[in-house]
């Protein structure tokens, strides 16, 4: 017998008892949900800023017309040499047109670039499924166009975030966006740069992944402010 | 820094491949452990400030019951379908072109990895963090085997580097001061200068690391979740290491045990929120990682190849047992470490084992066997905390008196023995219990026996084995309470 039948075999001589019913994790979340005051647009964004800030990442208003020019800024003042940037996303046109030095296409398998990936690259431009508001949370779903290492090899990350994809918690965007329903192969949820606190406890960022997070947050143009 | 200092780096690593040291040595251990000020102050330092950002979490006490019975529930509905879950999550990682493979024991997991490893001519494997890798000594399998598995979780990297084994299961190296790695890597790590500097540090295990994760043939790691119905593995962390490790090298393969399926995508959720606040007091972590499969056509990166290792060793045991089943709940928080007395005051390696503190007690006599390992039950005052911040209301005081029992008794009727079921049993202490019975069950046999205790109380031996260490010696009183109570009726 193989070891998979052995420990199958095991598991089903144990004894049973009473099955307990399958948890209703949705009537739970519900219930939570009806418990606090209702969000809305306004204050999930207040509440995203906030943790995204306890997180170390840094949060910019940005509206559909100045995004990219706004990104074009952040480079300069940040000293990007080179933009890891996705081809065919809805955003790639706007960022070719905003005059930013360095840009670099993710067009070929990394196997072909690795070294320049990990050496050579400052920083990366990614477009997210959504957000999360109650942790301060990116829903990052990376695909052929927007490769798994872009969110984690260059030192900083740039991610857009639609402020109309904010959701209250984990379990609202999971349901909502029926994530069960198909999956990529790498899903992501990103709270902040990387960091650790392996040393005496004491919290450094930039462990392996980026050291610095920049979320621009695609508003509307009277909630700049 | 170059590459010849690299492999120095990497024999070091290798020659200092250490094994778990016997856990029946562990009073011995605990004895050095409590007298060393030094390390006490380090646990104590760190697991009061860990307790402290827990509890900030969960300010409500009734909404943190609600949230533990509804993680609780989870992991029960689980582990009554386990056998059909794990079937569905093989089905469903096979049909995204997952291999999956099955071990009863260390060894035979060990063998499915250096198969894979060897067939492709693999020099070294980069670690996420995994416990069940610990739990198979698999660094040590793989120097066996001439091939390099470092660790890059910054912890286990530290203590690897240093030859030592994790003392926390969340905090690899919690034992060790910032000056202790300050010198560690001064000392270990080539072309790298002292500093005091955490983020210095922290900047020198990134650099030396990332020139690992582009060369390693292999990325291993653990999981946290692995959830049935889409075949997803989920994996919790703040560093960055595990994404490394399961997306840069060109083979992927994670390790867990049995018993981390659940059956929905939903159930993610409520574990996964109550799993970092009582790990670590943060409400969510930097990553969760959700990985359904290898490398797509098309797609531009990730492993093109990816395995997962479903691991028993003791667990089938455990689940065999409806009282012991529960300790599969376990969704390895470490906060019952960190609110422990004794591992508090004697730290992790004092056990022995790979998982140490109350959720080690509790689960390392199905691994281990209890020959090797009563004395771990026992390593409880049984103060109840553990099971009281438990996260998925693991009963653990009831298991640790439930596991005493089996060490000292045959097993019970209609049961299977444990693995080293009565391995503490004594003829002494059988003798000593019998005489105890007899004197209570025989009204005369008493009274003779207290009127003798109480007259000869001065023959009482001053040295009492273990009670005189840190006591003074118990003695009889003047009279019996019989006879004192029979003297207050008559005044
Ligand atoms: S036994 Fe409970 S408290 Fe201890 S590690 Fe497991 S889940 Fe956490």
């Amino acid at each position: 017998m193989s070891a998979r039948d052995n420990i199958l075999q095991r598991l089903r001589a144990a004894p049973q008892g009473t099955a307990p019913l399958a948890p209703d994790v949705r009537g739970f979340h519900a219930a939570v949900s009806a418990a606090r005051p209702a969000s809305n647009r306004a204050t999930r964004m207040e509440v995203f800023c906030d943790k995204m800030a306890f997180w170390h990442a840094e949060v910019v208003k940005v509206t559909r017309d100045n995004w990219s020019q706004k990104l074009r800024e952040l480079c300069a003042a940040k000293g990007v040499r080179s933009l890891l940037y996705g081809e065919q996303t809805e955003y790639t046109a706007a960022l070719l047109a905003a005059g930013i030095g360095g840009l670099k296409p993710y067009d070929r398998p990394v196997d072909d670039w690795k070294q320049e990936l990990f050496e050579n690259t400052d920083a990366s431009f990614t477009s997210t499924r959504g957000g999360i508001a109650e942790t301060g949370t990116l829903i990052i779903w990376p695909d052929a166009n927007e490769p798994r290492l872009m969110s984690l090899v260059p030192p900083i990350h740039f991610a857009l975030l639609d402020a109309d994809k904010l959701y209250e918690t984990l379990f609202d965007a999971m349901i909502e966006q029926g994530w069960s329903g198909g999956l990529p192969t790498n899903a992501l949820l990103v709270s902040g740069p990387s960091k650790t606190a392996d040393i005496q406890v004491t919290l450094a960022y930039g462990a392996h992944g980026p050291k610095e997070l920049i979320v621009l947050l695609l508003v509307n143009e009277e909630e700049l402010a | 820094m170059n590459a010849q200092n690299n492999s120095q780096i990497n024999a070091q690593a290798n020659t200092q491949a250490l094994r778990f040291v016997p856990a029946s040595e562990f009073k011995e251990r605990a004895a050095v452990a409590v007298a060393d000020a030094h390390l006490r102050k380090s646990f104590r330092g760190a697991m009061d400030f860990l307790i402290a950002k827990r509890a900030a979490q969960f300010p409500d006490p009734v909404a943190l019951e609600s949230q533990r019975g509804l993680a609780e529930h989870i992991r029960k509905y689980s582990l009554a379908r386990l056998p059909d879950l794990l079937e569905q999550l093989e089905r469903n990682l096979t049909a995204n072109g997952v291999q999956v493979h099955w071990a009863e024991n260390p060894e035979q997991a060990n063998a499915i990895i250096i198969n894979i490893a060897r067939r492709h001519s693999t020099k070294l494997m980069v670690k996420g963090k995994s416990m069940v890798s610990e739990e198979i000594e698999l660094n040590h399998a793989m120097a066996d085997a001439g091939m390099e598995a470092l660790e890059s979780d910054m912890g286990e990297y530290i203590v690897q580097l240093d030859g030592e084994k994790p003392s926390h299961i969340i905090m690899p190296a919690i034992h060790k001061t910032k000056l202790e790695i300050a010198r560690l890597f001064a000392a270990k790590v080539p072309g790298a200068g002292y500093t005091e500097s955490v983020d210095e540090l922290i900047g020198i295990g990134r650099a030396v690391l990332r020139e690992k994760f582009m060369t390693a043939e292999i990325g291993l790691s653990g999981v946290n979740f692995a959830v049935a119905e889409t075949g997803t593995l989920c994996l919790v962390e703040n560093e960055g290491n595990g994404r490394m490790c399961t997306t840069v090298p060109g083979v992927h393969i994670a390790i867990t045990g049995i018993e981390k399926v659940v059956e929905k995508l939903e159930h993610v959720p409520p574990l996964f929120a109550l799993l970092t606040r009582s790990a670590t007091g943060q409400a969510i972590t930097t990553y969760l990682n959700m990985i359904s499969g290898p490398r797509k056509p098309g797609e531009k990166d990730g492993p093109r190849e990816m395995h997962l290792v479903l691991v028993d060793n003791g667990r089938t045991q455990a689940y065999s047992d409806e009282q012991l089943r529960s300790t599969l709940q376990c969704i390895r928080c470490g906060a019952c470490m960190n609110h422990c007395p004794v591992y508090t005051r004697i730290g992790g390696h004092a056990y022995g084992t790979t998982y140490p503190g109350p959720i080690g007690e509790i689960i390392s006599p199905h691994m281990l066997g209890l020959a090797a390992t009563h004395v771990l039950p026992t390593a409880s005052s049984l103060c109840g905390a553990c099971g009281e911040v438990c996260p998925v209301k693991i009963p653990i005081p009831d298991l640790l008196i439930r596991l005493r029992g089996e060490a000292q008794h045959d097993a019970r009727p209609g049961h299977a023995p444990m693995l080293g079921q009565g391995a503490a049993k004594s003829a002494l202490v059988d003798a000593i219990w019998s005489g105890w019975a007899a004197l209570y069950t025989r009204p005369a046999l008493y009274r003779a026996f207290g009127w003798l205790a109480t007259r000869f109380r001065a023959l009482t031996p001053p040295m009492q084995s273990g009670w005189t260490v840190s006591r003074t010696p118990l003695k009889p009183a003047k009279r019996t309470l019989h006879e004192q109570m029979a003297a207050r009726e008559r005044r």
